[in-house]
């Protein structure tokens, strides 16, 4: 199931999860399913520049450009949105809007 | 039914079975270890059928906790059924402590945790370092405090795989033996009954102070863990870190943190009890 | 040699584990595993002086069913998200309804897989969606999966890949092979919608069947569907159900009636809250008591467990064995149905 990058996402709240950085990878302990989620990057990157906002991929690659290097933009965006319907799957982000038709 | 109940380390277990001759033995061989008013688990063996009672007798192992299809054994393992059973109900049903599928041994007030699958050799280990100036803490399950990450002793009776039981027979031969079992599921078994000094000082914990992954049958190697890698691994080797929530993952990212891993290969007892007593003079 | 009552009694009346020594700890804790009812023992003895080592025991208890109650709760969170396109309802049944809509019988409950019922024409729709979100078919054979379709309540059983749990998803609540034939359309229209609560809110767009048909799907479950094993814990839930439903609606009661006889079920339920009332001391009304010598063979059934946690009584519960097949499935499709079987084992 590959991102659409127009999906509008949120990010449960900072207190829903435990992070804790490894050395190589970020254990991610989400308090409502008590499952323990083994993350590398740009997982806990994208989940910390969320914050409390509705965000699409797009938008979250430019905010993320700013700290990071991201390569080029479109792929950039396409990893992006891979991770966050992932992330939904997990129900670590929620879709809050359905995409365009 | 017949009826023996023992307690090890923390945990205490009411063994019941429609047969004499395996409750006998357990009797035998735990004969020095305390006995629990209220046990926390019982664990039974029952006939197949009542034919089966008496015919090619074969014993189906049930109890608090159970998997619905496991296989009954015939009655001369019954030995094997009763611990067995005994490790069931501590992997499914234990919340006490953290338990991991490792082997443990301590000296100086600190722990030594060896884990990994069956055949890496944590348990012939465990048992080789018990008797070489290490106290023996279990070699089957080792159970971390979730608060205190202390690891808690409980010393079950030593299981011993095929050549395994040779040698400990040679290196230990005071030591007291239970029968031996062939061609059990798990190849010929015997069991040791740990030293005096493990039974008797089964309330003393220990702070985990080194974690090995030990490998038998290469080359002697020693590689580093890192953390993430170890915590990666002790999940899977941990029946009961999912039950614990939220004190389970603190424990454990705390104990990947704190405790230096190794991993390990040896292809002799001896050349295990070198690389050990080097890695323990280096880093705990 | 004990049965079961020991167990019931100290559900009823917690203050009366004050008189049992160490054996009757260890046979009331054997059987409280026994009959899964050791969780509910544990809320029941909050408060009462026990032995230190039962403590310990009953606050394994506690994990094990808050850790349960948690992943319940989070299957149910999986599903909805999955099902979010469905248009149509999605209900909660047992022990997941029961801790989604906060209420007593699901207070240290064991909850195993998810139940949830949708409209019979919407079932492959649901199967599709479920599919897409990483369920799986956990039957292979596809004898047992046709007879699952056509003639069980419910899809052949669902597991999810990574997290390892099933779903049962149901369009009715009993075999339709079963004699009653409630009517599932109601049940789902008059269920109702679950409202977050305060921890961490499930979502919208999940119901639990009404109060009336919420106890029938219960008393329908045990009576009607099974050979009664678990029934001890079942007409526990039934006896915390009825004491919640009927604190808040003084009508229950004549709703309860109606409703269980536009389900055909109301000889089932009828009798579940005799035995709820003859077990656990349920507040029932006069019109609805009466022990039948019946009723004390289901009793007979029921408690039919020993101090050592074996069950106890094997030909009254063979021929309630029996019962439930007979019950299941018609006798001529129970006889081609163990036929079929048998051909495939040989």
């Amino acid at each position: 199931m590959s991102g659409d990058a127009s999906i509008i996402y949120r990010a449960e709240p900072e207190e829903a999860r435990i992070i804790q950085p490894l050395d190589a990878m970020t254990l991610i302990y989400q308090r409502r399913s008590g499952i323990t989620h083994i993350v590398a990057e740009p997982v806990p990157e994208i989940l910390a520049a969320m914050g409390d906002d509705a965000i699409t991929a797009q938008r979250l690659a430019v905010k993320l450009a700013e700290s990071f290097d991201l390569g080029s933009e479109g792929d950039a965006i396409a990893v992006i949105a891979e991770r966050l319907a992932e992330l939904a799957g997990l129900g670590l982000v929620e879709q809050v809007s359905p995409p365009d038709a | 039914m017949h009826e023996f109940r023992v307690t090890v380390g923390p945990a205490s277990f009411r063994l019941l079975s429609q047969w004499a001759k395996p409750i006998e033995q357990m009797r035998a061989l735990y004969g020095a270890y305390p006995t629990p008013q209220i046990p926390d688990f019982t664990v039974r063996l029952e006939a197949v059928s009542l034919l089966r009672r008496f015919i090619r007798p074969s014993a189906a192992i049930d109890g608090d906790y159970m998997l619905p299809d496991a296989a009954p054994l015939p009655l001369a393992q019954g030995l094997l059924a009763l611990e067995m059973g005994m490790n069931l109900q501590m992997a499914l049903g234990w919340r006490r402590q953290m338990i991991l599928h490792a082997s443990a041994v301590e000296r100086g007030g600190k722990a030594l945790i060896m884990t990994g699958e069956s055949g890496s050799g944590k348990s012939t280990l465990s048992a080789l370092l018990g008797i070489n100036g290490w106290r023996f803490m279990g070699d089957e399950f080792a159970l971390v405090d979730p608060q205190s990450l202390e690891a808690v002793p409980y010393p079950r009776l030593i299981s011993l795989k095929n050549e395994a039981v040779a040698a400990m027979q040679a290196a230990a031969p005071h030591a007291q033996f239970g029968p031996l079992m062939k061609a059990t599921p798990k190849g010929d078994i015997r069991h040791m009954v740990p030293p005096a000094a493990a039974i008797a000082r089964m309330a003393e914990r220990a702070k985990p102070a080194l974690l090995l992954f030990p490998r038998f049958g290469h080359e002697p190697a020693i590689r580093e863990m890192r953390p993430s890698e170890t915590f990666m691994r002790l999940t899977q080797a941990s029946t009961n870190y999912v039950a614990l929530g939220e004190a389970g993952f603190e424990a454990l990212t705390k104990f990947v943190q704190d405790v230096p891993a190794r991993a390990i290969d040896y292809r002799s007892g001896e050349e295990a009890i070198e690389l050990v007593e080097q890695l323990w003079e280096e880093l705990a | 040699m004990s049965d079961a009552m020991l167990l019931v009694t100290a559900l009823r009346d917690p203050q009366s584990v004050a008189a049992l020594d160490a054996d009757g700890w260890t046979t009331l804790l054997t059987m409280a595993r026994a009959e899964v009812l050791i969780g509910a023992l544990a809320i029941r003895l909050d408060g009462q002086r026990v032995p230190d080592g039962v403590a310990a025991i009953l606050g394994d208890a506690k994990i094990n069913s808050a850790y349960q109650r948690k992943a319940a709760l989070w299957e149910a969170n999986r599903a909805a998200a999955a099902l979010a396109g469905y248009d149509g309802r999605v209900v909660l049944m047992k022990g997941t309804a029961y801790v989604a809509a906060n209420m007593r019988a699901g207070e240290g409950r064991s909850i195993g897989d998810l139940d949830i019922m949708v409209a019979e024409e919407d079932l492959r729709e649901v199967e599709k969606m479920l599919l897409a979100a990483g369920w799986e078919w956990v039957k292979e054979d596809e004898y047992d999966d046709a007879y699952y379709r056509e003639h069980m309540h419910e899809l052949p059983p669902l597991i999810h890949r990574t997290r390892d749990r099933m779903i049962d998803v149901h369009h009715t609540i009993l075999p339709k092979t079963a004699r009653p034939m409630p009517d599932a359309k109601a049940m789902s229209d008059a269920a109702v919608r679950l409202s977050p609560f305060q921890e961490g809110g499930l979502e919208e767009g999940l119901y639990t069947f009404s109060p009336e048909d919420m106890f029938i799907h219960s008393a329908a479950h045990l009576i009607a569907d099974g050979d009664l094993a678990g029934g001890l814990r079942n007409l526990w839930d039934m006896h915390c159900l009825l004491t919640a439903f009927t604190a808040a609606d003084a009508a229950y009661w004549t709703q309860l009636k109606q409703r269980a006889a536009h389900h055909q079920l109301f000889p089932a339920v009828s009798r579940a809250v005799r035995l709820a009332q003859y077990l656990y001391g349920t507040d029932i009304p006069a019109d609805w008591r009466g022990i039948s010598a019946a009723d004390r063979l289901f009793i007979h059934r029921l408690t039919a467990r020993n101090g050592r946690g074996q069950q106890t009584r094997k030909f009254t519960r063979f021929a309630f064995y029996i019962r439930s097949h007979l019950l299941r499935m018609p006798p001529l499709m129970l006889a081609k149905h163990l036929w079929t079987k048998w051909r495939k084992g040989n």
